[in-house]
């Protein structure tokens, strides 16, 4: 007895890749699970039941109502079933997604699904102890049966979660990077690149290329890049804003930096960078006119602004 | 593959038509600095525009070739060097230092144009 309990935990892990049926040796498991299905088909309302009323006691999916939870497990148990009989996991693992991007928003967290596969797995294992206990060979061989598959299932549903998370983090961190990095031109040859917020390694290098990009377009002589909205700068990120001021030089383009914290300067200090290469500027104001001095611009107000004999018109 | 080099009032013109091998880099670089003094150009420029690759050779040439060419009496500037390839050189330390750069081929002949002129008003 105690080698077939070993036997069965040997194989809840080595379920074949694509197919949740055991092949070859395990002939024997699909009339097993054929009645299996029966049995859950069967008992269908009162199982499902069941496991809505563990969902709520655990306090679990908190974030939908009774009635929301009792729809989607019922649908969760009918592709759970169907997945123990047909083997096949596709359908699921779409469902899964489908599920996900539902529930991703509404502020359903990881341990929830996975808590309410477990759920299921665990209302579903006790009814077939309830059903079989008389004979326990069959029982054991039920089980042997059953756990594979729905070890399959509960990973697979897990799984599916996680990565459409991860799809919507990644979605959404590409937005936010699309969003963050204009660069503008206030004159001929003259662009603006305002960078706020935090600067990590793969923003930097983006802004670096859309930098690049528009200075060729713009035909651009200098360039002011204001970092006013950057608080803190680690030395992977100063080095990167050194070499797209030395980049920039290799367009054509003279760099003027404007805004520098005291605690970015001291990061630029501590590690050594080159000043006589970095042009720096207090203010944004400051760096265009600068840059216009650089340029050849002069510019004159033509009037004497906000003075009391200046007339607005 | 060889570099053709124009002469275009005080200034050479070499405009690189394809990629070039490390021996087309040293001639290229020969050539300009004997023909800088045999046609006494104030200026030279180097185009770059076709280039895809910058190693850290032909970086180091191009460098070499502007500072020999200052040494027999005129600036070279490097032109045309594409935003992939300056991103690229620069994460490599290749960063030409020392030598004066420029958008495209009119912005060069414009930055020699003002040098020019800075140098003869100082005298």
């Amino acid at each position: 007895m105690g080698d077939q309990k070993s036997k069965r935990e040997e194989r809840i892990g080595s379920t074949s890749p694509s197919r949740v049926v055991p092949s070859s040796s395990e002939e024997s498991a699909v009339p097993l699970l054929r009645e299996l299905v029966a049995h859950l088909r069967k008992n269908r309302t009162q199982l499902r039941e069941e496991w809505a009323r563990r969902i709520t006691e655990a306090k679990l999916l908190t974030a939908m109502t009774r009635e929301e939870i009792f729809a989607e497990a019922t649908s969760v148990y009918d592709n759970y079933v169907e997945v123990l009989e047909t083997g096949a996991v596709e359908a699921l693992q779409a469902y899964a997604r489908d599920l996900s991007e539902r529930i991703i928003p509404r502020g359903v967290e990881t341990d929830e699904v996975v808590g309410i596969v477990l759920l299921l797995r665990d209302v579903l294992a006790r009814s077939l102890f309830a059903k079989y206990q008389a004979d326990f060979q069959l029982l054991n061989r039920i089980l042997d049966a059953y756990e594979p598959a729905a070890n399959r299932i509960a990973n697979t549903v897990a799984v599916g979660f996680v990565q459409e998370r991860e799809r919507i983090i990644r979605q959404q961190q590409e937005a936010i990077r699309e969003l963050s990095t204009p660069v503008l031109q206030v004159r001929e040859r003259l662009l603006i690149l305002p960078i706020i917020g935090v600067i990590d390694p793969q923003r930097a290098r983006q802004l670096t290329e859309q930098l690049l990009r528009g200075i060729r377009t713009n035909r651009a002589r200098v360039v002011v890049i204001d970092i006013t909205g950057v608080a803190a700068m680690d030395v992977t990120v100063a080095n990167h804003l050194v070499q797209t001021v030395e980049a920039s030089r290799l367009l054509g383009a003279t760099v003027i930096v404007t805004g520098l914290s005291p605690e970015i300067a001291q990061t630029l200090v501590t590690i050594g960078v080159d000043l006589g290469k970095m042009n720096t500027v207090g203010d944004l104001q400051g760096g265009i006119e600068e840059a216009e001095r650089l340029l050849g611009y002069k510019v004159t107000p033509f009037a004497t602004p906000f003075s009391e004999t200046s007339q607005e018109t | 593959m060889q570099v053709p080099i124009l002469k275009q009032g005080q200034y050479l013109i070499a405009s690189i038509q394809g990629a070039l091998g490390d021996q087309d880099l040293v001639q290229l670089r020969d050539a300009l600095a004997e023909k800088v003094g045999r046609l006494r150009a104030r200026g030279v420029i180097v185009d770059v525009t076709v280039l895809d690759v910058m190693d850290s050779f032909a970086s180091r040439t191009l460098r070499d070739l502007a500072h020999m060419t200052r040494l027999r009496g005129a600036e070279t500037v490097i032109v045309g060097i594409q935003p992939e390839v300056a991103f690229a050189m620069v994460q490599l330390g290749l960063t030409l230092e020392g030598v004066d750069t420029a958008l495209d081929l009119e912005e060069g002949l414009a930055f020699l144009d003002k040098k020019m002129k800075r140098s003869r008003s100082r005298g």
